[in-house]
């Protein structure tokens, strides 16, 4: 009886999986059936700020609701968000690091660059802030007194948009701060490094919308903000479709056209207002990257 | 601490609530994983069961593959299919990077190794005179076959637990061939990784809490069919 009934558990559990297996095959169905061109789906490559601040949860619903497109967003930082878009591994970008999206766009990868949001970079420390960065007169000094000081600065190290912006920061204040042992490199995103900084006390660099998503965790205080060469300013873009046979090419000029809507940039505009009584991103969409922060 | 409470709480609240995003999660990890091992077991097993048998030169330089395989770094495998299923990679053609299925494959290969070597040594375990036995007593080939791997049961169940234990708790391999999207690919160790960077603490710390109780049913259901055998 007993050798039954071990049969029968064992054929239930069999059967069991093999339905979950029939049910997510079910649902791939159509997905597999909608090829490359006409495909309802497109890749969207991005930064890791525009998914821990939660604009994505509610940009994109909008937009699948209102195209029947079908988004896959990967948040990854800008810098490889930027390389799947030049294997044309995605379809749209929306990254934040100009010096970066150029060479793609001179290269012909990239096509359809629009300007989209901005907000800025500021610089968050420990409360009592040990360097005295406080007292500095720029972004730039700031640092300047945190490589002298040797107090911990917490850096992305992951190529990605804000990590591109703190190298060329550190460039202008002339310090290399590769390898000293005050400078730590988590090569994470920016929600992660946020909370090392601040278990380890230590000073980093972030965009305003994280941080401020996330300061009911943190002990940290903004140090150094309001610099012009602060500003954090996203682009969306189309992998260009010409380039690449599986790239939806159409799904991503419909993506385009959404994030620079006067409608999207409303949602935009009011994004968090509501709960931190400021804009995280202000809206850009037709204006020219040089009147930004005037 | 009190985050730990408040996290508690709030894992409380969603199983009770039954919250609609949590579940649809839930049983995605579910499926995903339960699928993934039942690849690696239809694999591993038979593979197992020939690796303990079969005798042939190079055979324990097989086997040792296959232990070396059972320590996959899942994020290792989550980048070498990636790799092929891309856009750009050998098997781009498929679209099968960013769905499910992508992370059943990834989960089978991580799980494969793990259910033959279980399955290698709880065959090789058995008593080689039954096998003398059973082909003593007339058995023919598949008779003998199913009479060994009913006799070592036990083992192959440890087999599929372990299996499943591999893929429910990987993280590295579904983030990187699922890409975390939600109502598609986002299982319950992305999420769980998302809601950390997120800095939504006390529903990572829930989501850990349903994952482990998840785990914990269907570990505890191999279980009893697993010790239900010991009476025989």
């Amino acid at each position: 009886m007993l050798k039954r009934s071990v049969l029968v558990w064992v054929a239930i559990i069999v059967l069991a999986m093999a339905l979950a297996g029939c049910q997510a095959k079910t649902e791939q169905a159509p997905r597999d059936t909608a090829k490359a061109p006409e495909s309802k789906e497109i890749v969207l490559a991005t930064t890791t700020s525009t998914q821990d601040s939660g604009l994505l949860d509610v940009l994109i619903p909008y937009f699948e609701k209102k195209t029947g497109y079908k988004v896959k967003p990967i948040a990854v930082g800008t810098g490889q968000a930027l390389e799947q878009g030049k294997k044309g591994d995605a379809d749209v970008l929306l990254t934040h690091a100009m010096s970066s999206e150029k060479p793609l766009v001179d290269e012909g990868v990239a096509v359809n660059y629009q300007l989209v949001m901005h907000n800025d970079f500021i610089l968050v420390g420990p409360e009592n802030d040990p360097a005295g960065v406080k007292q500095a007169g720029s972004s730039i000094e700031a640092l300047k007194k945190i490589a002298e000081k040797g107090a911990v600065f917490v850096s992305r190290g992951d190529k990605s948009g804000t990590d591109t912006k703190e190298k060329s920061m550190w460039k202008t204040a002339q310090i290399d701060p590769k390898g000293k042992q005050w400078y730590q490199e988590t090569g994470s995103g920016m929600g992660q490094t946020l909370t090392i900084a601040n278990q380890k006390l230590g000073y980093t660099l972030t965009d305003r919308a994280t941080f401020l998503a996330q300061q009911k965790n943190l002990k940290l205080v903004i140090v150094s903000e309001g610099d012009k060469d602060l500003l954090n300013i996203y682009h969306v873009m189309q992998v260009n479709p010409d380039k690449f046979a599986r790239v939806n090419g159409a799904g991503g000029k419909a993506f385009v056209e959404y994030m620079v809507s006067p409608e999207t940039q409303k949602i935009i505009e009011d994004f968090g207002k509501d709960k931190y009584g400021q804009s995280l991103f202000y809206p850009d969409a037709g204006k020219k990257v040089e009147e930004l922060g005037k | 601490m009190e985050q730990i409470w408040q996290g508690l709480i709030k894992a409380l609240e969603m199983l009770v609530q039954g919250d609609r995003e949590v579940l649809g999660i839930t049983l995605l990890t579910l499926k995903v994983s339960g699928m993934g091992t039942l690849i690696s077991v239809l694999i591993g097993i038979p593979l197992g069961v020939f690796l303990a048998l079969a005798v042939f030169p190079g055979r324990n330089a097989v086997v040792s593959l296959v232990n070396f395989g059972m320590g996959l770094p899942p994020v290792v495998v989550g980048l070498w299919v990636a790799i092929f299923l891309w856009r750009s990679g050998p098997l781009g053609f498929l679209n099968m990077i960013y769905t499910p299925a992508a992370i059943v494959v990834a989960q089978a290969i991580i799980a494969a190794p793990i259910v033959t070597g279980f399955t290698i040594a709880a065959i090789g375990q058995l008593n080689p005179k039954i096998r003398l036995q059973i082909i003593a007593l007339g058995a023919s080939r598949v008779q003998l076959l199913w009479l060994l791997v009913r006799e070592a049961r036990m083992g192959l169940l440890a087999a599929v637990i372990a299996g499943f234990g591999g893929v429910i708790s990987e993280v590295g391999a579904s983030m990187m061939v699922g890409g975390n999207i939600y109502g598609s690919t986002r299982v319950l160790t992305t999420a769980t990784a998302m809601e950390v960077s997120k800095g939504n603490f006390d529903i990572a710390i829930a989501l850990s809490v349903i994952l482990m109780v998840l785990a914990y049913i269907v570990t505890f259901s191999l279980t009893m069919l697993q010790q239900r055998g010991r009476g025989l």
